[in-house]
């Protein structure tokens, strides 16, 4: 079996080992799996994204976790000070030794499905697969098909430490598949953050990771969600992010991707309250011949509702990066205000970028802007280097770094920032003396 | 040994022991004629003060003198310290002496101040062959320098002059002017838009840095800050040149007449 078909990855699913109570699920996703066109160059949400990676390699097997005797580097699950809960899934499944749990002093949830209780059962086939609809996307109903383990994260008090859930991986003797799922539930009027952090060693990688993640917010809920993309570049992510929001809830997210040999993220984000708020700061950074595309949709269902999303890129040498963002005004989201800029620096001339800002508005009253740059680093700021003495190629470094970085410096959590602006630095440091003066 | 002064006809002087030497200098900036004959002659230990109209040129010089890509040398020269200075890249000119307060300092999100004053004066010590700093006398000599210029050393930790106020700007350009210790310091219009504070700092800055071996070159719309930098020479430039050279008093007369009194000169 060489390429990766669909009946093959149906044959996959049915070696999956899921508790009875979600076979229901993995059913209708398999059903939606099939009914599915393989997405190719004519297909509009994929057009800039190949997916021959895919086909190149055979992937239909699952990867091993970690075994015994593995000496994992902490660095590569580890966030420096960041006082968190922590799970650790290598190759998509559990590493109890890698994880730290504390008290779930507050009455709140951070479970597996596969050890949920009869309440948290009834929790998660509530919640589970309402916003990742499987017929709306292939990949999500792959997810589902595919689906044995999840974690479920239910916040019924304001949770203080960031629940942090890593997914590393590493090389397996053949390709193979991963999987990632994660449901998260606040309910009214409380606070939580989420750090969803993916990573591999520094080997050379041959796993396929599939993830889905489905946020649901109640009236006046606040989360602050992280979803770090720094897999090694051989490495293909094909996810998702599904959020909905009700009346005056708030969702704030930080994406940061390191592109790989296919990336895709699909952010989507339901306004479906009234007065509710997201804000998403957003992050890529390609080069060689690395890809990555975001899609990210926004939808103000109802009056009131705020959007900010800031996404900035770059993209040296032949990479390419997609960026489709699109917001959508329903009728009747009177007063909403959706903001959407997305600025990409483009560092080599067969660097490639995709941006595509989509504004669609049905309410009147409503405040709405969009806009999308790609350029090269403006020279009045390079001049301004040079004039002090900075030589070019630092002063480029230096500027590129900066434009980046001020989005890292929004990130709430110190710890998040410390970990992200050295790895921004290495991004850039082919030749260390040109990032010498950066953090 | 500083050059003596050339007088009133100091833009005309001949000597070649001058630090900075301009010739007929023509500039265009996108095919406009900017500077149209401009000469000047800049001894070591000299303060010069250039006023003259809005638009006449006076930025462009700086510009032109620092490096700034887009400022075509049509022809002329300028000579900085025995070199050609036109050779250079702005790094280059930067590393040879030459500073440039901006009239309006570029915002540099995202990236320190600190960082930023760092990487400038390692560089420029480095092509003195002097030793870069290490990060923490570097801080403590950051921090009592924007002492010096009555700057919060929070000022340090943001973005490079992102969302500094006008008189801030100013005085973080003083404080690098400060850091790196140039031979030739252009301040365009460093005094427009500072209280009588910051006035004070510049001026303090720039007396206590002057010396023998340095020279400053001052634009200005005002006399006022003329009396708390004394300069050696004032020149108006008009139309792209030099068009009357004086000293100290030449302010003074600008001031009560205006420009309109050199319409002979500006035609
Ligand atoms: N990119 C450009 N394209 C066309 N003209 C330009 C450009 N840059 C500058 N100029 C023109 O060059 C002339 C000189 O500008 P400059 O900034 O040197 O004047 P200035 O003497 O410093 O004026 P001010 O006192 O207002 O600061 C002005 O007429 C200006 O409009
Ligand atoms: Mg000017």
């Amino acid at each position: 079996m060489g390429a990766f078909d669909q009946s093959a990855a149906i044959a996959l699913a049915q070696q999956s080992r899921g508790p009875a109570w979600l076979q229901a699920f993995r059913e209708g996703n398999q059903t939606a799996w099939l009914a599915s066109k393989w997405p190719d160059r004519k297909t509009e949400d994929w057009k800039y994204t190949t997916l021959a990676p895919l086909t190149e390699s055979d992937y239909m097997r699952f990867g091993a976790g970690a075994g015994a005797g593995d000496e994992i580097d902490a660095g590569f699950y580890e966030i420096n000070g960041l006082e968190c809960q922590r799970l650790v899934f290598v190759n998509g499944e559990l590493s109890p030794e890698l994880c730290r749990l504390g008290q779930a002093a507050n009455g709140n949830t951070l479970v597996r499905f596969s050890e949920a209780d009869n309440r948290q059962q009834q929790l998660i086939n509530e919640h589970l697969g309402t916003l990742a609809i499987p017929s709306h996307h292939p990949f999500t109903a792959l997810n589902g098909s595919w689906l044995e383990d999840g974690v479920l994260i239910h916040v019924t008090n304001d949770e203080p430490l960031p629940l942090h859930i890593v997914h590393l991986t590493r090389p397996g003797a053949q390709p193979f598949s991963a999987r990632q799922r994660l449901l998260v539930v606040l309910e009214e009027n409380v606070s939580a953050t989420v750090v969803e952090h993916f990573s591999s060693d520094d080997s050379s990688q041959n796993c396929f990771l599939n993830g889905v993640t489905e946020i649901k917010l109640k009236a006046a809920a606040r989360l602050s969600h992280y979803r770090l993309h720094l897999e090694q570049q051989d490495a293909i992510h094909i996810g998702a992010v599904y959020a909905s929001l009700q009346r005056n809830a708030t969702f704030k997210s930080f994406l940061l991707g390191m592109g790989g040999r296919l990336k895709r993220l699909d952010l989507q984000v339901q306004h479906q309250g009234a007065g509710s708020e997201a804000n998403i700061n957003g992050v890529y950074l390609c080069k060689n011949r690395q890809h990555i595309d975001i899609h990210s949709t926004v939808e103000h269902e109802l009056p009131l509702g705020t959007t900010t999303e800031i996404v900035r890129g770059i993209v040296d040498d032949a990479a390419r990066a997609v960026f489709n963002g699109r917001i959508h005004i329903h009728p009747g989201a009177q007063k909403s205000a959706a903001e959407l800029s997305n600025r990409n620096l483009l560092l080599s001339n067969s660097a490639e970028v995709y941006t595509k800002p989509e504004l669609e508005i049905y309410a009147d009253d409503v405040r709405c802007a969009h806009g999308a740059t790609v350029s090269q680093i403006e020279d009045m700021a390079l001049y301004y280097l040079q004039a002090r003495g900075i030589q070019r190629n630092e002063a480029e470094v230096m500027l590129s770094f900066g434009f980046i970085n001020e989005l890292i410096n929004s990130i709430d959590h110190e710890p998040l920032q410390l970990k992200l602006r050295p790895l921004l630095s290495d991004w850039f440091g082919r030749d260390p003396r040109l990032t010498r003066h950066l953090p | 040994m500083p050059a003596p002064p050339g007088g009133t006809c100091n833009h005309l002087g001949k000597s070649q022991a001058n630090m900075l030497s301009i010739k007929d200098l023509h500039v265009q900036v996108e095919g406009k004629d900017i500077l149209n004959g401009l000469s000047l002659e800049v001894g070591a230990g000299e303060v010069h003060a250039i006023m003259g109209p809005n638009g006449s040129g006076k930025s462009t010089l700086g510009y032109v003198l620092s490096g700034r890509p887009g400022y075509e040398v049509v022809s002329g020269s300028a000579t900085f310290e025995g070199k050609d200075l036109f050779a250079l890249d702005a790094e280059e000119r930067a590393r040879a002496g030459i500073f440039l307060a901006f009239q309006y300092p570029v915002e540099i999100p995202g990236v320190s101040n600190m960082e930023f004053l760092k990487a400038s004066v390692d560089a420029i010590r480095e092509s003195r062959g002097l030793s870069a700093y290490d990060a923490v006398s570097f801080m403590k000599k950051a921090r009592q320098t924007c002492q010096d210029v009555n700057l919060a050393a929070e000022f340090l930790k943001r973005g490079v002059n992102e969302g500094f106020s006008g008189g801030e700007k100013k005085r973080n350009e003083i404080l690098q002017m400060l850091l790196l210790e140039p031979r030739l310091s252009i301040l365009d219009e460093t005094d427009s838009g500072l209280d009588i504070d910051a006035l004070q700092v510049v001026a303090t800055g720039v007396n206590a840095s002057r010396n023998v071996d340095n020279a400053f070159i001052l634009v200005t719309h005002y006399q006022r800050l003329l009396n708390y930098i004394v300069p050696d020479f004032v020149h108006v430039l008009a139309n792209g040149r030099i068009v009357r050279s004086g000293g100290k008093e030449l302010a003074l007369e600008l001031e009560s007449k205006g420009y309109a009194w050199l319409e002979g000169e500006l035609a």
